[in-house]
């Protein structure tokens, strides 16, 4: 059945088509931030000092040195090195798993200070500083979703690249999840600046 | 294979493997998926259908009628809930489209055919989900399927499920569009050039672009709307310092696109029916096809149109009203297009295009009111009045609705190998049509008097034309059930439908009815446009 070959560049086509639509959930997320800021500037200038920058930072380099893992084991299948794929793609998900504990850190110290959704201390204080912390919660969570969902992906990928299902010569998948766990770092390098840096 | 065998049992009917019902819910076979989608959507149109008519036997008097004010609440959001999110949108791109857009294409499948039953999946478990919405929690959502905070964010009915029913369907709805864009671009027969694609499917393309760019926006406003009432973020909420009409503006950037993934394709069904039955090539074909994409581009700019008296300002109104009426440039461009084709025809009048006919004449009547609501000052007037229900049911109802009901007698023939009678589908439209317009010009004068949207009770004043609208939809209803029957009886016993009767030049007409699993025999090679009539040898 010649219509079952693979069409690697149609499939690479529709993963675009798809990582442009988690650009736009996103989007709407940071339509939200801009509109909100230009109503509370100070109170957001308030709320992103209360950040902490170190955890913050680590999980940006972290971020991005597993998707420099993903780049790089979709270079190494390509050459036939399976162990080597194997061993970057473990790379990635250890690193997710990293990302995903700081973040557990960081958002328990926010708890313990009685900042959280929906907390007494939030609803006491100014409104602008509720929104921040919401679209706080709203923006990592749902990224932070998106790492899980990203290092199940590789878990898979890994398993199928061991069971030689992808290799050499067939290697669109993991190339395709490589580009979502682009998507998922890059998504963090906006969140980054906006909620700890330029506040 | 002789003509009589090919019937019913033959084609992709007959099954190759699983046997049962597991022969449908898991075939990758993008004609299966079409008709399973077909199935449901039907099904849900009919309960929609059925819900309408408890809310216009309610209205039929002043006072309590037929239930309390809290049921007639759920009633019309359930009704809107259901017809927007489980009919008109996957209606005529997920049946229809996958149907026939690959055949039109000349390719065996859609691109992702697993993707594709997945996003069926999608949409059978977002279906259960708001279904399941209707009868668990505080009861039936009433906030209209608009899910508008802060009462959205307040109500103690089941709200939080039934919104994310909507979103698991907002999913199944990118997939489609995904696999179609995919589809249309690299599955192409060798000399399917981007002007021979018949435009039905240019159409879908359009509406897959939509679906693919707006959707998202909607998927986080809803869930927004769910992390509002669990978590209390409290991003809606003036007292925490939230704003209600960001909701509005988010809810719209996605709805108002929505709407031509609505009648986009309706509009490419009638492109592909009218030069049919005129015996003409189609006027302008470029024009049609591109004027879709300008629909869609146009489209994504006047959300703002649905908010002239949220408190938006001066400007924003200015700048929304101008919009809006830019995209009435283009569909106009469609309609005189249409007619154009039809001058000096040899029309023939059988049911598909006596719903494509009507389907123009709905349409534009729908248009030009939306005209009057685009234009804020007379919207201000109007909005949120019985004028507003009536034109967007002239759009979508007379405008998909019947393109849906005439693709139904178009293409289900062709995959059947069995026709309906001529006969009832005749009365049944025309009980329809005339029901339709009963109905639903009523609402508008209603509308016009100042008789509100979403009201229990009214004033006597308008008891009369309220009462008028009522025996309307009795009319169109029992329009509805007779084609439906109609077509229901046809396609399992009717008579055998052959070659091609209509008389078609696009790919799907060269095929075997029913058409074989995979499609073509062997690959085509495409000489002809669509509608070239000579070119593909029809006489
Ligand atoms: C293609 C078919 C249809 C679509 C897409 C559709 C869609 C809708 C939508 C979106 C609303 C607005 C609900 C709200 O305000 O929240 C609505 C209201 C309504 N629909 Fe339909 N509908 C369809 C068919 C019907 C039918 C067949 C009937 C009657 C037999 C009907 C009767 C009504 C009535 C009376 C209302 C007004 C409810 C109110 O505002 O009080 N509709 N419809
Ligand atoms: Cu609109």
């Amino acid at each position: 059945m010649s219509h079952l070959e693979k069409d690697s560049f149609g499939a690479k086509l529709g993963m675009w088509l798809f990582l442009f639509t988690e650009m736009l959930l996103f989007g709407g997320v940071f339509i939200l931030y801009s509109v909100y800021l230009t109503r509370y500037p100070k109170e957001f200038g308030l709320g992103g000092h209360q950040l902490d920058l170190v955890y913050g930072a680590t999980n940006t380099v972290v971020l991005l040195t597993s998707s420099l893992f993903a780049a790089m084991s979709v270079t190494a299948i390509k050459s036939g090195a399976k162990k080597l794929t194997l061993g970057l793609l473990s790379g990635t998900v250890g690193c997710a798993f990293i990302f995903l504990g700081i973040k557990y850190l960081e958002w328990s110290a926010k708890f313990h200070h009685g900042i959280y959704p929906n907390s007494p201390k939030l609803i006491a204080g100014p409104p602008g500083e509720s929104i921040f912390f919401g679209l706080y919660y709203l923006t990592t969570g749902l990224h932070g979703i998106h790492v899980i969902v990203g290092a199940v992906l590789m878990t898979w990928t890994a398993v199928m690249v061991q069971k030689e299902r992808l290799n050499a010569n067939d290697n669109v998948t993991l190339e395709n999840v490589t580009l979502y766990w682009h998507l998922v770092d890059l998504v963090w390098i906006f969140i980054f600046p906006l909620y700890y840096l330029i506040l | 294979m002789s003509q009589e065998s090919a019937m019913a049992e033959g084609g992709f009917w007959r099954d190759t493997g699983r046997t049962g019902i597991g022969a449908w819910i898991f075939s990758t076979d993008h004609k299966r998926i079409g008709l399973m989608y077909l199935y449901c959507v039907l099904g849900f149109f009919l309960v929609g259908a059925f819900l309408g008519l408890l809310i216009r036997l309610e209205l039929m008097a002043p006072g309590p009628t037929i239930m309390t004010a809290q049921t007639y609440n759920a009633m019309f959001t359930v009704h809107g809930v259901v017809m927007i999110f489980l009919f008109i949108i996957p209606g005529i791109p997920a049946s229809f489209g996958n149907l026939v857009l690959p055949i039109q294409l000349g390719a065996r499948d859609v691109a992702f055919p697993r993707v594709n039953l997945f996003s069926w999946w999608l949409y059978a478990i977002g279906a259960v989900i708001v279904l399941t919405s209707l009868f668990t929690g505080g009861g039936a959502p009433d906030t209209g399927w608009t899910f508008y905070v802060p009462f959205s964010a307040r109500t103690t009915t089941n709200v939080s499920l039934a919104v994310f029913g909507v979103f698991v369907l907002g999913f199944s709805s990118i997939l489609t569009g995904i696999n179609f864009i995919t589809t249309i671009h690299r599955m192409r027969a060798p000399g399917m050039t981007w002007t021979r694609i018949p435009l039905f499917t240019w159409s879908l393309y359009a509406t897959a672009w939509v679906q693919v760019l707006a959707t998202p926006i909607i998927a986080i406003t809803l869930l927004l709307v769910v992390t509002e009432r669990i978590l209390g973020l409290g991003l809606f909420d003036p007292t925490r310092g939230g704003d209600p009409v960001m909701y509005q503006h988010m809810f719209w950037i996605y709805s108002h696109p929505a709407v031509y993934i609505m009648i986009l394709p309706g509009m490419g069904v009638i492109s592909d029916i009218i030069p049919v039955f005129s015996r003409k090539p189609i006027f302008g074909y470029k024009m049609i096809a591109f004027s879709s994409l300008a629909i869609a581009a146009a489209g994504s700019a006047v959300w703002g149109h649905h908010m002239y008296t949220s408190g938006m300002s001066d400007l924003g109104v200015l700048v929304f009203s101008f919009l809006t009426f830019i995209v009435a440039i283009p569909s106009a461009i469609k309609v005189f297009n249409w007619v154009s084709t039809m001058y000096k025809g040899s029309i023939s009048l059988e049911a598909p295009m006596l719903f494509a006919l009507s389907f123009i004449l709905l349409f534009s009547i729908g248009g030009l009111s939306g005209l009057i609501l685009g234009a804020a000052a007379t919207d201000i007037h109007v909005h949120d009045t019985h004028f507003v229900v009536g034109h967007f049911h002239y759009v979508m109802f007379g405008g998909t609705g019947f393109a849906f009901f005439a693709a139904a007698h178009y293409w289900l023939p062709k995959y059947f190998g069995r026709r309906y009678q001529e006969k009832p589908a005749i009365i049944g439209w025309v009980l329809m049509f005339i029901g339709f317009n009963i109905l639903y010009f009523t609402m508008q004068v209603l509308g016009m008097e100042g008789m509100p949207r979403r009201y229990y009770d009214y004033l006597p004043e308008f008891a009369r034309l309220n009462f008028v609208a009522t025996v309307g939809s009795w009319i169109m209803l029992a329009g509805v059930a007779i084609v439906v029957w109609n077509l229901w009886r046809g396609l399992f016993k009717g008579e055998p439908f052959i070659g091609n009767p209509w008389g078609g030049a696009s790919l799907e007409w060269s095929i075997a009815t029913p058409p074989p699993t995979e499609n073509f025999e062997e690959d085509p090679v495409v000489s002809h446009g669509p509608y070239d009539f000579k070119g593909a040898g029809v006489p």
